[in-house]
Formats: C-alpha cells, sequence, structure tokens
C-alpha cells in the first residue's frame, strides 16, 4: 500500500530516537552513526525492528547525516543502500502486521546558508538532490526531512525532493522555545511554504517534549490543509547518577501525544530521548484519526511571518518598479542595489505589508537582477515579496531563491499566460495575482471580467492550486477615458469576492490617469473598492491620501484597536508646513556656518534643510567646497588626532551625505563632477562588510566614484571591475587570518591584470608589514587613512 | 561521558560603557548617549541568547587532550594549569542582531557600528551570565580561552563544532573560513577548579594583536 492512500483514514506511528539507543549499543562520541549501517547493520537493523514490533508504521533510515558533504560519493552510496537495506530487512521481519513503510531520512548540512553564511542555496538543493537520488533509487518508500531549524535550507531539501523523485516528501522543523525556528520563521510562515510547495505532510519535531511543543503544533492545526506529524523529544535531559536521562517518561509522553492527537494530530512518534518503549505506549490506545479540514487563508511569507489576505486590506509597495522613474532606471543600469533596497525599507517604515519587486528594463539581464534584488531584500527586510515580471525565466528564478511563499504578479486569462505561470505556482508555490484579461483585451463589462476569472479558476484547478490561492485583479481602468470605468471595476471586485470567494487586489492609481491631483481620486476610488470588499492595493506608501484612506477604513470598520494605529497615524500628519525655523544661514559658535555645524555634529535633517535654503543663495559647487568639505575635514581631523569617534565620524558623513543629495538633486544633469573610480569588496570567504561600508561611505562623501562590489567576493571578479572600468585604485578588506589568503590571491591577480591599479588593504588582522608580505601597495589601518590614500593618489 | 546541555537565559540591561568601548568611543559625549540609547531601543526584543556546552576530562600524557581534541597550544596549557576538568561551551544571541546590522548599514552606517558594538557587548554579557550560572552551580572557573587566542589554533572550531552540534544545539554554523555565522557567536573552553583559578578579568591579557583599537 502507498503511505499517501494509508494516511488518509489511518493516524500514522512514526519511530523513534537512534542516536540515544547506539550510544547505548557502543558508538563512541565522534562516531558517525551513518557508517554503523556498513559496520552494525545488525544493530542499526535490530533498532528499526524493534520500532515496527513497537507499533511504528514509518520507520526513517539511519541517514540523518548522509550528505556529500560528510562523505565521499562513493562511500555515501554504499550508507544510503545499507541504511536502506538494513530497514527494509527490519521491515521483512518484523511481526507487526499493519502497514509498514521504510522513510529516507534527511537532516540539515548543518551549514548556514548565504548571506549570513557561506553555504550557496543552489549548493545546498545539489548536496540534498545527491542523497535523494541515491535513497529513490535504493527503493524508500517516502523522504522524511527533519531537524530543519533554517525555513530557506528547508525549502532546499524539500525542492531537492520534489526535484529528484516522485516520492511523498514528510517535512518536519525544529523550533525553539520561543515558537520560532533558529533563523526566525514561526510556524504560519512554514505552514504557508511547505504547502505551496506540495510537501505531503508537515509538522515538527526535536527540542522539546510533547506539551511543550503543544502551542507550535496547534499553531500548525490551525493552518495546515495537510497532514500535521509530530515528533518531540521525551522532554529535556537532565544528570541522574551521572547519566543522562529525558524527564517525560513513556506513560506520560504518550498521554501528552494523545492529547495532540485528538485534536487533530495525524502522524505521531518520537525524536532524542524516544525508545521502542515511547512508542509501544503511543500505540497502546486505539486513536481515531481527527477528519482533517481545508483551510481557506490566503497568504504569503517571509523568511518570519505570514501575512494574510481577506481579514483586512493589505497594502503592496508599489515602489520597487523602474516604470516612469528614471533615477531607478539608472540605478538598474548601474546595478545600484542599494538603492532598491533603501527604497524597500523606505516603503516598510510607511507601513506596507507586501513589497512588490519589479527590476525589468528592456537593456538589462532580469533574471540575474531580479535573483539579486530578492536575495538582498530577503536579507535584511521581514516583509513577503511580490515577484512582479512578465518574463517566466525571471519569475522562475525569483521563485526559487525566494525564501517563503512569494505574491506572484502575475498571471491573466491568456492561455499562453496561464501555461507559463501556473506550472512555476505548482512547483515553488505562491498567491497567485489574477489579471481578469485574456486574448481579446480587457471586457468592457463586469460580467466580462467575472467570466475570464472563472476560466483562470478552471485552468488553475488543473494544476492543483486552488482558488484561495489566487487574488483577482479586476483591472483599473482610466476614468477620463470612460467614466463608468471605476463602476465596472467595482462591480467586479464585489461579484468575484460574492460569487467566486476569491480575493481581490487593485492597482489602484490607473484610475486617476490624465488628471490633476490624482491622489484626490485614488484615495477616494481605494475607499470605494474597500467596502466594495476589494483585499488589496499595489499602491504608493508615500501618498499621504492613500494612507489616509487605509487608516480611516480600518478605524471605521473596527479592525483598529483602541484606534491606535489610527492616532499614531494622525500625531504624525504633517501640519501645514511652518516656515523652517531653523537659524538659517547664520554663523554658528567656534565661526562655523549653520550647515557647517549641522555637518560636524551629524544633524541629518537640518543638514539636508540648510542645503537646500542654501542652494537658493549659492552655486551647488560652491557650498561643496566652501560649506561641507571644509566641515568633513574638520571632523576628519578629529578624528585623526583621536577627538572624535568613529560613530561621530559617520554620523557626520550621513549629515554630509544628505547634503550632497540636495546639491546633486541641484546639478545640471550629466555635470558629474566625481573624482576617480576605487573598487571595492571584501574578499572571498569573508562575509564581514561593516569596515568596508564604511570606507565607502566616507570615499563617497570625498566625492570618489566608488564601485562596491559587496561581501565574499571572487578575485576574478575584482579583476574584471578593475579591468573593465580601467580604476586606478582598489580597496581589500578582510577580517580573519583564514581570508587573507584570499586577498593575497586578490591582490596577485589584479597585479597581474591591472598593473596600473594601486591595492590598499585594511581590517582587524592587517598590520603594515602583514600588508607588504601580501604585495598590497598600501595599508590603511582605518576608513580615512583609506581616504588619503585615495587624495594622494590624485596629486 | 556527558551529553551536549543547553542553557537559555534573559540578559540584563547592556553595559553602556562596555558598548561605547566597543565602538571605539573612549569619552563619551550627549550626542553618543543618544545614539547608544536609540540603538539599544533597536535591539529591544531580538535577541535569542542560547548557550551549549559540555564537559571534558583533561589528560596530559601527549600535549593536552581536552576529551573531544588534542592540542599542544602553550597557551591553553597554561591556561588550563592544574584543571582536571574543562566546559567547552558555544553562545549566541542569534541571526536577528546580524539582520539588524545589515540593515542599518544601508540606512545609517553610524547606527549599524554602533549595533555592532552592542551586539559585541551582548555576546560577552552572555559569557559573563553562563560563567555566572557555572559558578552557582559550584564550579570554581578559570580565564574563558578561544580559539584563535595566543597560539591556540582557529582550526580546533572544526573539533568544537563537532563535539557541541552547535547547529542543531543553538543555531550557529560554521563557515570554511572557521568564521560563525552568527556573527555575535563565541565558542571557548573554561577550565575547572585549576591552579589559576584567580580569574583574569580582561581577554586582552590574552591577546597577540599588537595596536587593536579595543585593547584595554
Amino acid at each position: 500500500m502507498n503511505i499517501r492512500e494509508y494516511m488518509k483514514d489511518h493516524i500514522v506511528y512514526l519511530d523513534g530516537g537512534m542516536g540515544t539507543l547506539l550510544q547505548k549499543q557502543g558508538m563512541k562520541p565522534g562516531e558517525h552513526p551513518e557508517r554503523w549501517n556498513l559496520s552494525h547493520p545488525e544493530v542499526i537493523t535490530a533498532i528499526h525492528r524493534d520500532y515496527f514490533d513497537a507499533g511504528s508504521n514509518v520507520v526513517n533510515t539511519n541517514t540523518f547525516g548522509a550528505n556529500s558533504l560528510k562523505f565521499e560519493a562513493e562511500e555515501l552510496e554504499r550508507i544510503i543502500r545499507a541504511a536502506v537495506e538494513n530497514a527494509k530487512a527490519a521491515r521483512d521481519a518484523s511481526s507487526n502486521p499493519a502497514p509498514k513503510f521504510v522513510a529516507l531520512d534527511i537532516g540539515p548540512t548543518g551549514r548556514m546558508l548565504k548571506p549570513y553564511g557561506d553555504f550557496d542555496f543552489e549548493d545546498a538543493v545539489s548536496v540534498f538532490a545527491q542523497t535523494v537520488q541515491i535513497g529513490a533509487a535504493c527503493g524508500v518508500d517516502l523522504i522524511f526531512i527533519e531537524t530543519m531549524n533554517d525555513s530557506y535550507e528547508t525549502k532546499a531539501a524539500l525542492l531537492a525532493a520534489k526535484e529528484n523523485s516522485d516520492l511523498p516528501v514528510f517535512v518536519s522543523n525544529a523550533y525553539g522555545s520561543d515558537g520560532k525556528l533558529m533563523t526566525g520563521a514561526n510556524p504560519a510562515a512554514m505552514v504557508a511554504m511547505l504547502e505551496g510547495m506540495r510537501a505531503d505532510a508537515i509538522g515538527v519535531n526535536c527540542s522539546l517534549g510533547p506539551d511543550a511543543l503543544a502551542p507550535v503544533v496547534r499553531e500548525y492545526l490551525k493552518y495546515a490543509s495537510v497532514p500535521v506529524l509530530l515528533k518531540p523529544n521525551a522532554g529535556l535531559p537532565q544528570m541522574r547518577d551521572g547519566r543522562t536521562v529525558y524527564d517525560v517518561l513513556p506513560e506520560d509522553f504518550a498521554k501528552q501525544v494523545h492529547q495532540l492527537l485528538s485534536e487533530g494530530v495525524r502522524l505521531a512518534g518520537g525524536c532524542c530521548g524516544t525508545t521502542p518503549e515511547y512508542i509501544r505506549a503511543v500505540t497502546a490506545k486505539e486513536m481515531l484519526p481527527v477528519p482533517i479540514a481545508e483551510k481557506a487563508y490566503s497568504c504569503v511569507s517571509s523568511y518570519s511571518h505570514a501575512v494574510f489576505f481577506g481579514k483586512e486590506p493589505v497594502l503592496i509597495g508599489e515602489r520597487i518598479n523602474p516604470t516612469g522613474k528614471k533615477p531607478f532606471k539608472e540605478a538598474l543600469r548601474a546595478h545600484d542595489i542599494d538603492y532598491i533596497l533603501r527604497e524597500g525599507l523606505s516603503q516598510q517604515e510607511q507601513g506596507v505589508h507586501v513589497l512588490d519587486v519589479n527590476v525589468g528594463l528592456p537593456e538589462i539581464d532580469e533574471v540575474e537582477m531580479i535573483t539579486t534584488a530578492v536575495c538582498e531584500l530577503q536579507a535584511i527586510i521581514n516583509l513577503p515579496l511580490q515577484i512582479d515580471t512578465a518574463d517566466t525565466a525571471a519569475m522562475e528564478a525569483a521563485l526559487r531563491r525566494y525564501n517563503g511563499k512569494a505574491m506572484v504578479n502575475s498571471v491573466n486569462g491568456k492561455q499562453e499566460s496561464m501555461d507559463a505561470v501556473f506550472p512555476l505556482v505548482q512547483k515553488y508555490g505562491g498567491f497567485v495575482v489574477a489579471l481578469t484579461l485574456d486574448e481579446s483585451g480587457i471586457p468592457a463589462t463586469a460580467d466580462g471580467r467575472v467570466a475570464i476569472a472563472k476560466r483562470i479558476l478552471a485552468e488553475a484547478q488543473k494544476y492543483g492550486i486552488q482558488p484561495k490561492d489566487l487574488i483577482f485583479d479586476p483591472l483599473a481602468m482610466t476614468v477620463s477615458a470612460d467614466p463608468m470605468a471605476a463602476q465596472i471595476t467595482l462591480e467586479s471586485v464585489e461579484r468575484i469576492h460574492r460569487e467566486l470567494g476569491c480575493c481581490t487586489s487593485l492597482g489602484v492609481s490607473n484610475v486617476s490617469f490624465g488628471l490633476p491631483q490624482r491622489d484626490l481620486i485614488n484615495s477616494t476610488f481605494f475607499a470605494m473598492a474597500l467596502q466594495r470588499g476589494l483585499d488589496a492595493a499595489i499602491m504608493n506608501p508615500y501618498s499621504y491620501d492613500m494612507m489616509k484612506t487605509w487608516h480611516t477604513f480600518r478605524a471605521l470598520n473596527g479592525m483598529d484597536e483602541n484606534f491606535a494605529a489610527y492616532i499614531q497615524f494622525a500625531q504624525e500628519t504633517p501640519q501645514v508646513q511652518q516656515a523652517a525655523p531653523v537659524a538659517a544661514a547664520g554663523v554658528q559658535p567656534e565661526g562655523k556656518s549653520a550647515l557647517q555645524h549641522a555637518i560636524v555634529k551629524g544633524l541629518r535633517e537640518q543638514a539636508a534643510q540648510l542645503t537646500a535654503g542654501l542652494l537658493n543663495t549659492m552655486e551647488p559647487l560652491a557650498i561643496v567646497q566652501e560649506e561641507v568639505i571644509p566641515a568633513l575635514n574638520d571632523v576628519g581631523v578629529g578624528f585623526e588626532n583621536k577627538t572624535v569617534y568613529l560613530p561621530q565620524l559617520l554620523m557626520s558623513a550621513e549629515a554630509a551625505k544628505a547634503a550632497f543629495e540636495q546639491i546633486k538633486a541641484a546639478m545640471p544633469a550629466g555635470s558629474k563632477a566625481t573624482r576617480s573610480t576605487f573598487v571595492l569588496a571584501t574578499v572571498k570567504g569573508d562575509i564581514h562588510d561593516i569596515g568596508k561600508n564604511i570606507v565607502k561611505l566616507l570615499l563617497e562623501n570625498y566625492g570618489f566614484n566608488v564601485v562596491d562590489l559587496g561581501k565574499d567576493v571572487a578575485p576574478e571578479t575584482v579583476s574584471e571591475t578593475v579591468v573593465n572600468l580601467h580604476a586606478p585604485m582598489a580597496g581589500l578588506s578582510a577580517l580573519m587570518t583564514t581570508t587573507v589568503p584570499a586577498m593575497e590571491e586578490t591582490i596577485r591577480l589584479l597585479h597581474e591584470k591591472a598593473p596600473w591599479c594601486k591595492v590598499v588593504v585594511g581590517g582587524a588582522v592587517l598590520t603594515l608589514e602583514y600588508a607588504d608580505q601580501i604585495g598590497a601597495d598600501a595599508y590603511a589601518s582605518d576608513a580615512m587613512e583609506t581616504v588619503r590614500f585615495a587624495e594622494n593618489m590624485e596629486k | 561521558m556527558s551529553a551536549v546541555w543547553l542553557w537559555q537565559t534573559k540578559l540584563p540591561p547592556v553595559d553602556t560603557r562596555e558598548a561605547l568601548r566597543y565602538a571605539g568611543v573612549k569619552e563619551s559625549t550627549p550626542e553618543m548617549n543618544e545614539l547608544l540609547q536609540e540603538c539599544i531601543q533597536l535591539c529591544q526584543n531580538i535577541l535569542t541568547p542560547r548557550v551549549c556546552y559540555r564537559f571534558y576530562p583533561v589528560t596530559r600524557e601527549d600535549g593536552l587532550d581536552l576529551g573531544f581534541a588534542k592540542t599542544d597550544s602553550m597557551a591553553l596549557k597554561r591556561n588550563l594549569a592544574g584543571c582536571e576538568e574543562i566546559v567547552l561551551f558555544a553562545a549566541t544571541i542569534g541571526l536577528e542582531m546580524d539582520r539588524l546590522i545589515a540593515r542599518y548599514a544601508h540606512l545609517s552606517p553610524s547606527k549599524s557600528v554602533m549595533l555592532q558594538a552592542i551586539g559585541a557587548e551582548r555576546i560577552e554579557s552572555l559569557c559573563d551570565a553562563f560563567e555566572n550560572e557555572l559558578i552557582r552551580q559550584g564550579h570554581e572557573l578559570g580565564t574563558r580561552f578561544s580559539p584563535g587566542y595566543g597560539d591556540l589554533p582557529l582550526d580546533l572550531q572544526r573539533d568544537i563544532f563537532a563535539a557541541l552540534d552547535c547547529p542543531r544545539q543553538i543555531g550557529v554554523s560554521l563557515n570554511d573560513s572557521l568564521l560563525m555565522s552568527p556573527s555575535k557567536s563565541v565558542s571557548a573552553i573554561i577550565g575547572l577548579n585549576g591552579e589559576t583559578s584567580e580569574r583574569c578579568v580582561h581577554n586582552c591579557a590574552l591577546c597577540t594583536l599588537p595596536n587593536c583599537l579595543y585593547r584595554r
């Protein structure tokens, strides 16, 4: 019998711990348990058999750490083969008449994925893929991914399982006592991602005893429409008479597990500290499986949390999109990821719940760009992302790398579009924006739009994509072209909601195209749509009117407890702009002008305001020469004399940057008076970039054209960039002795390929002597020294 | 043989003088204090301090046998003089701090540097709290000693990670370059009941970096 069939109407009993049993049998600390499949097959088989005899339906092979990071290919294959043989032998020998299955066990690699570790996502997929391929070829019944404490690695493992076999896949995560994975995900986020990728059963194991895990398990039961599994520890380890024992005994363990089975858990076993005795206690009592209800939640998720649609209106920030934005286009062409990140961060500050990500430009490699943007955004922003692209390859690349369940923008009623998008959603999961248009365009009636929505639903069904995973955009059309356009859209919103039971979203601002003061129209249209049941809007969160509508709508609909959000919003509302009370350009103490004072003191807003004021009376370049640079020098010299500390230096640098931004905006286009190009990187293997970022900020302050290659940068990338730009200078940073060889290699390559380029190095472990030793042209002990180096180079 | 134990705690308030020292601020100013306080607020409720540890016997037949690895490090030998037992531990304040520092690298480098300093203070504070817990349990402690101190090779990290199963226990991984992720993590050895149980207050005394900004 197939496990998928069996679990439909049975409780499935899993096995218990392996490690402690092996230690009892004499396994030494430091030994790889996986090797025991080869050296002690009879021991492994006996343990498996004890579990089957105790009532387990599923036994996991002894392959927790069987991957290519720990074992050479040939040994890995032998280990997995033997492990599966041992489990099969136990199955065949067991007296238990119940259906029995052998699961290929897959544990975490122990490596942290990029960007906070150095292990690439695709490398993780490959490592898991090897194990899956061998296990599948050996004829296991299912794949059991377990004890994963990082959502991203979990995704890599599940992807590998799906791409390399047709076997059922169970996925189990290890939660901390704070109810989250070590890397931050909560249960709702994990359910969203794993269900989206079509895991067959999901749940929790390890960490704690059954009672202590109950809150997490209940979250799974609340959100999951697939069977929920549970393999808790036998409580917590304790020392008793010089031996380690776990504090929950079999009877109590079973009682606690039975409680959770009665609440809906469908697969149960044990983890650390549990033995066949525990499993026997669990299986002793006949329990009836609780039917699994299809949960109607519509949601997306990030590495930390899920965002639900249908309860409160969701705001999707639209600003990461080059359409109609010249600076954004320039940033994309220059591969200025920082620009995209700042756009994301400031929209988050404005209060959006999801970020739309569109980085398409005809002349750039969109696949590369969207992959980078998604990876960088999800490194520092915990909002779910909406992948917005018409390029199928870019969409797949982004969905693959996304750490969660993404929002997908978009599919439409054209067969070609559905043929392209739905297979990706089927594979990677997603919450799909579906536009109600098709081969014959956008229907002029609500009837027509609802009809397309129905066709899209039917087509999605073929891929197993549920209606709850679609959100329809019935398209806001321009009222200035057709006065009834808004009415048709609103009627469509209401009918899709009522007749199809699906969520709706709108790109609101299109409605006002061609009219003055568009926000006035947009925000009222937004209010009307919300009243008709709109669930989400793709919108500009910097629009005061739009945010006002959202806040007041929530307040008036009882969605804002104690009006807390509204009151905060109202208090922050800009009053009629007062004339800036700053004592204008008067002379400040110490003979400094107001702007110089603001820069020295690190007052960002004031520096920007004062600069804007000065631009009325002074030439931009004069402000730089007479105001900004003297102030910066003042602070820089102070830093060199140790009277100004690093954070102060940086605050001043930030204030100067704010001034420069005003000045840049006032300069005529094309009049770029930048100084030499400086290529900057943290070397390969090193993921520390704080020092490098400080150097970057200061160099930019002093007008250098800094090309920042980031951290963990290969020598080839540095030298190619220097050659391509014919950069006269490069700066390399390394934090640890272990990464200095990579620095040496980079210098060697630079001197070979770009002999004109002078290389300055810095970082915690470096000294002048060390820098000389590895062939650097200069050593800088801090950021100011790097600036001085660069200035000297220009002389 | 002992098992790997887990220890979790709530950290005491930030030691502002220490944090400022890590930020390179020798004498505080109102601006620096304000920046520090703002950054302390940002760290509220995001830290997940976790420690995992294990006791090992020490023997000295050829070199120093730590129970999980052997070493010839003279500095560690001195540090462990007279000890027959050690605690091996790894500690972290969690990945969220790395994310916060990275986020502010884009928003405000001065805050990023201050957050970095607070992170350093927090992980040291966690190590101190853990030592106090060991003292409470009745142990007499030497000075904690980490790979990279003196002549103790960084390679020892591999053995430490194998012995403590850090990725699974506390979510800390070892990178190829022997750096730890999350970055605000510490691994160290503490000698128990040894001759040098007069504890060295500052680990700077053990360090060989000549002109370190943070040297006391």
